[in-house]
C-alpha cells in the first residue's frame, strides 16, 4: 500500500519551525510523550498545534476514573484526556502502551534529538576511557547470579502448559535447565570525567508550589543530560532565603520558608562547597540558580555580580540562572545579570514563565555545549 | 471483512489518517504521524490493528505481530465489524466511506491545484475549528441534504387563511362567527411570525446552517460540506466507544479462550489481553469498562438479577445468591449491542454494585494543589458525573438561535450551559473562525463564573460583555 504521509509531515514540520503559516504560532503547544524512568514518569517533548474548538474547560467539572485511592489522592496526568467517551472506537487504532523502562542514556539521546543539543566538551582528563557493562540482552546460558527470574518462570509456565504438565489445581511452576534465561552484558565506553551540579533555589515566601514544580521538572532533565555526559555526576542542593543552607534532594523541592531574600548567601555557600571538595582543575562544575528575581537590596545584587564575575566564573564551566515567573517577583535580578554579562557567554540565563517553557529553557541552558 | 497486513511505518501512517489511506492533504495528519511514529520508535506504544466501518469492513494488521497476537486482533476486529453492522447508531453511516474519502481527497486536491495550498489550507483549518458543531441527536439517521430539506419544507407550506366551515351563505355569520374567525386568523398570523424566526427552531447542526445560509463561495461550500460529512461519519464511533471496545474485547476473549488458542499460546494471549484491559491510573479504560459491563449484564440476565422482585428484595444474602436460571444473558447482550449507545448503556446498566466492584471514582481539579484529585466515590455522584461527561460526547451543546440578530444579518449562537464553562481562550479563537465564514458579526451567549456573558466578534474586535 502506498501512503503519502511524507508531504503532510514535512508541511507540519515547516509550520512548527515557523517558516510558513505564521498565524498558527499561537496555537502551538508543547505536547508530550510519557515514558518511565524508575518510578518517575518523564515526558518527552512533542510539538503540537491545536485547532481551537468550543469546548468545555477541562479544569472545570468532574471526570470519572477507576482505581485505588482515598478522597484527595492525586491521580496524576493533566486530566485533559478523561477516558470517558472521547475518541473513536474501531478506527481508533488498537494501541498498546508499553511499560518500558528508559535509562538515562536513552532519555538523553531522545532529548538531544528533540532539542538539538550539542555534545559537551568536558574539562579534565577525557582521554581516560572506562568501559562499563550494561545488561541489555538475554541468553540461554550464563551464571546463576545473572538469571532473569521473570523470563525464566514465564518460559517454564509456557512449557508446562503446552506439554500438559501444568496442574490448574496446584499451580506450581518448576523451571528446568532449558527454561533458564540469563542477562547478557555489553560494554559501553564512557570518558572518565567528573562533574557536579550545584542547585541553588530561592525558597522565600514568593516562590509557590507551581514555581517549585517547574524547577523540579527542569532539574530532572538537566540531571539526565549531564548524567549522560559525565560518569559519576554528583548533585548538591542549596536553599536560601536570607541565609543559605545545604539540604538533600527531597527537602530541596518541598521546603517552604518565608522572609527576605539575600542571594549572595547562596553563592557564598556554593563557593565554599567548591573550595572544600571540587577542584576546578579536574571537576566540571555546574551551578544552577533558580529564583523569581527578587533580591533584598541593590547592594547585595552588586555583591552577587562581583561573586559571579570574580569567583564563580573562574571556577565553573558556566553560571546558569533560571528565573521562574511568580505573581510576586519583580524579576529585577535577571535584568541586572543581563546588563552586566550580556557579552559573556559563560553566564547563561533563562526566563521560565510556565511549564510550557521548560523545554525552551533547557535548550537555552544546554544549547551552548558548555 | 478484508485484512491487509502492513509494516509498522505503513500502519502508523494509516493510523495518522484515522484509518483511511486516501485522505485529503492536511498538516494535522503529519502531526498525528509524528506523534504515533515517535512514540513507536521510542518504544512507548505500538499499534497492533485498526478497523474501519465500511462494507466490506477493512482491517489492518501489523506485519510483525506474533501469530497469537494476529489471531487475537483478528477476533477483536470481527467484534468491531459486527458492532458497526448491527448497532443502530451506525445505520446511517456511509458504508462506502473508503470511496467517499477518496472522493473528498480528489475534490480538495483539485481545489489546491486551482487556488493554491495557501488559500485552501487555512480555510480547512477554519472549518475544522467548527467541526464539532453538529447535531449528535441526528447520528444514526442519514443527515438530510439541503435539497431534501427544502422539499420537505415546501410540502409543509401552510394555508394562510382560516378554513371556514361549509354553510349556506345566509347561515355563514352564525356558523363562522366573526370573532372566532379573527381569533383563528390571529393564531395563524402568529404561527407565520414564528415561521419568520430564522432559524425557525434553534438549530444544533450549525454546520448545516452555515452551508445553507452563509455567503460562501462554491469551493468554500465544498470544503465545509466535506468536513461536515466526515464529522457525521465519525460521530457514532465517539458515541459508542465504550460499548464498541467492550463488545470487541468480550468476543475476542470468548473466541480465543473457547475455540482458537493452542495451549502453547495461552501465556502470550493472557499477557496481551491483560495489557488491553488493564485500568490506566486515573483513567477510564473503555475496553475494561465495556467488557466488564457486558459480562455483568450477561450474568444478571442469566440469573434473573433484574426487575421488580430483585430490586424489592432487601436481604443482601439472598440477593447475592439470586439465581432464577433464566439463561437470558446472551440474548440480552445482543439486544443491548443493537439499540444502545454509551450514554444510554451506562444509564441503564451501571449499577451500584458494579461501580463499587470496579472501584470507580469521580475526580476534579483542585485549584489549591493544582492537580487532579479523587473527589468522591459515591455511586450517584460518580454515575451522574460520568453521564454528564458523556452527553453529547462531552462536547458543549451549542445552537444557532438567530441568523438575523438585530435585523442586521448577524449570527447568534447559544451555549446550553450545563455547569461547565467554555474554555475561554479557545472560545474566542473559534468565534473568530465562525466570523470568517459568516462574514457579518457573530455572537455567542454563554455563562462564565455563573454570570451570563455575550461574546462578540465583528471581524476586528473581540468583546466579552455581561448580559442579563
Amino acid at each position: 500500500m502506498f501512503v503519502k504521509i511524507d508531504q503532510d509531515e514535512s508541511r507540519f514540520k515547516q509550520i512548527v519551525r515557523g517558516k510558513i503559516r505564521k498565524e498558527l504560532k499561537k496555537f502551538m503547544s508543547q505536547g508530550e510523550l510519557i515514558g518511565r524512568q524508575g518510578k518517575d514518569l518523564v515526558s518527552i517533548p512533542l510539538p503540537q498545534i491545536d485547532i481551537p474548538h468550543f469546548v468545555r474547560d477541562p479544569r472545570k467539572g468532574n471526570g470519572v476514573g477507576q482505581g485505588e485511592g482515598d478522597v484527595g489522592t492525586p491521580i496524576g496526568g493533566d486530566g485533559d484526556q478523561d477516558g470517558s467517551g472521547q475518541g473513536k472506537a474501531g478506527s481508533d487504532p488498537g494501541e498498546h502502551y508499553l511499560e518500558v523502562e528508559m535509562n538515562y542514556e536513552e532519555l538523553a539521546e531522545i532529548m538531544a534529538e528533540e532539542l538539538e543539543l550539542p555534545k559537551i566538551q568536558p574539562k579534565g582528563n577525557s582521554n581516560l576511557e572506562n568501559a562499563k557493562p550494561r545488561y541489555t540482552g538475554i541468553n540461554t546460558a550464563g551464571p546463576e547470579s545473572l538469571r532473569h527470574f521473570k523470563r525464566t518462570y514465564r518460559q517454564a509456565l509456557k512449557r508446562q502448559i503446552s506439554s500438559g504438565t501444568y496442574d490448574f489445581e496446584k499451580p506450581f511452576i518448576v523451571p528446568i535447565r532449558e527454561d533458564k534465561r540469563y542477562r547478557v552484558s555489553h560494554p559501553v565506553i564512557q570518558p572518565q570525567t567528573r562533574a557536579v551540579i550545584i542547585y541553588m533555589m530561592d525558597v522565600s515566601g514568593s516562590m509557590g508550589a507551581e514555581q517549585k514544580e517547574i524547577v523540579r521538572r527542569e532539574s530532572f532533565w538537566l540531571d539526565t543530560w549531564l548524567r549522560a555526559q559525565y560518569k559519576g555526576l554528583e548533585t548538591r542542593f542549596i536553599v536560601h532565603d536570607a541565609v543559605a543552607r545545604e539540604v538533600d534532594r527531597e527537602t530541596f523541592y518541598r521546603i517552604r520558608e518565608s522572609g527576605g531574600t539575600i542571594i549572595s548567601s547562596a553563592y557564598k555557600l556554593c563557593l565554599q562547597m567548591i573550595e572544600e571538595k571540587y577542584d576546578p582543575a579536574s571537576w566540571n562544575i555546574y551551578p544552577f540558580h533558580f529564583s523569581d528575581g527578587d533580591n533584598w537590596s541593590g547592594s547585595d545584587t552588586q555583591e552577587c555580580l562581583k561573586l559571579i564575575q570574580e569567583d564563580l566564573l573562574t571556577k565553573c564551566n558556566a553560571f546558569f540562572y533560571g528565573q521562574v515567573e511568580s505573581e510576586y517577583g519583580s524579576g529585577q535580578f535577571l535584568r541586572d545579570l543581563t546588563d552586566k554579562f550580556s557579552a559573556d557567554d559563560r553566564v547563561i540565563t533563562s526566563k521560565i514563565s510556565s511549564r510550557d517553557d521548560i523545554y525552551k529553557s533547557i535548550k537555552e541552558f544546554l544549547g551552548k555545549g558548555k | 471483512m478484508i485484512f491487509e497486513v502492513l509494516d509498522w511505518n505503513q500502519i502508523n501512517a494509516v493510523a495518522a489518517y484515522g484509518g483511511f489511506p486516501n485522505r485529503y492533504p492536511h498538516w494535522r495528519f503529519g502531526m498525528e504521524y509524528q506523534e504515533i511514529s515517535k512514540s513507536y520508535a521510542y518504544g512507548l506504544s505500538k499499534i497492533y490493528e485498526m478497523v474501519i466501518n465500511n462494507d466490506p469492513s477493512y482491517a489492518y494488521l501489523l506485519h510483525s505481530n506474533m501469530e497469537v497476537d494476529q489471531k487475537l486482533v483478528m477476533a477483536h476486529v470481527y467484534g468491531h465489524s459486527d458492532f458497526f453492522k448491527n448497532n443502530v447508531y451506525f445505520a446511517g453511516t456511509n458504508r462506502k466511506m473508503i470511496d467517499q474519502m477518496g472522493n473528498h481527497r480528489t475534490r480538495v486536491v483539485r481545489l489546491i491545484n486551482k487556488l493554491g495550498l495557501d488559500i485552501v489550507e487555512p480555510f480547512i483549518d477554519t472549518c475544522l475549528s467548527l467541526e464539532n458543531l453538529i447535531d449528535s441527536r441526528k447520528v444514526g439517521f442519514t443527515p438530510k441534504t439541503p435539497q431534501e430539506r427544502e422539499d420537505l419544507e415546501e410540502n409543509n407550506e401552510d394555508e394562510k387563511l382560516v378554513k371556514k366551515l361549509k354553510s349556506k351563505d345566509y347561515m355563514d355569520k352564525f356558523v363562522n362567527p366573526k370573532a372566532f374567525l379573527d381569533q383563528q386568523q390571529k393564531k395563524i398570523d402568529d404561527d407565520e411570525k414564528r415561521h419568520r424566526n430564522f432559524p425557525e427552531h434553534p438549530e444544533r447542526d450549525v454546520l448545516l446552517f452555515l452551508l445553507e445560509h452563509a455567503p460562501l463561495e462554491k469551493w468554500e461550500h465544498d470544503v465545509l460540506s466535506i468536513i461536515r460529512d466526515e464529522a457525521y461519519y465519525f460521530a457514532p464511533q465517539a458515541q459508542t466507544k465504550i460499548m464498541n471496545e467492550g463488545w470487541a474485547a468480550y468476543h475476542h476473549s470468548q473466541m480465543m479462550t473457547t475455540k482458537i488458542l493452542k495451549d502453547s499460546e495461552i501465556i502470550d494471549y493472557a499477557d496481551h489481553h491483560a495489557g488491553t484491559v488493564a485500568p490506566q491510573p486515573g483513567r477510564l479504560n473503555p475496553y475494561k469498562l465495556g467488557i466488564e459491563l457486558f459480562r455483568d449484564i450477561e450474568d444478571r440476565w442469566n440469573k434473573g438479577k433484574f426487575g421488580a422482585d430483585y430490586e424489592a428484595c432487601d436481604d443482601l444474602k439472598e440477593k447475592k445468591h439470586w439465581d432464577k436460571k433464566l439463561g437470558l444473558g446472551r440474548e440480552k447482550i445482543f439486544e443491548v449491542r443493537k439499540i444502545y449507545n454509551d450514554v444510554t448503556f451506562l444509564d441503564a446498566f451501571l449499577t451500584e454494585d458494579f461501580c463499587h466492584d470496579q472501584k470507580m471514582f469521580m475526580y476534579g481539579f483542585n485549584t489549591m494543589t493544582r492537580q487532579y484529585e479523587i473527589v468522591d466515590r459515591d455511586f450517584r455522584k460518580v454515575k451522574s458525573a460520568l453521564l454528564s461527561r458523556m452527553t453529547n460526547q462531552g462536547q458543549a451543546i451549542i445552537e444557532v438561535v438567530d441568523g438575523n440578530s438585530s435585523n442586521r444579518g448577524e449570527l447568534t449562537l447559544k451555549h446550553m450551559h450545563d455547569g461547565v464553562d467554555l474554555k475561554l481562550d479557545w472560545a474566542e479563537e473559534t468565534l473568530k473562525n465562525l466570523q470568517r465564514i459568516w462574514k457579518r458579526p457573530v455572537h455567542l451567549e454563554t455563562v462564565m463564573d455563573e454570570g451570563k456573558r455575550l461574546f462578540s466578534y465583528d471581524g476586528k474586535e473581540f468583546k466579552n460583555q455581561s448580559i442579563s
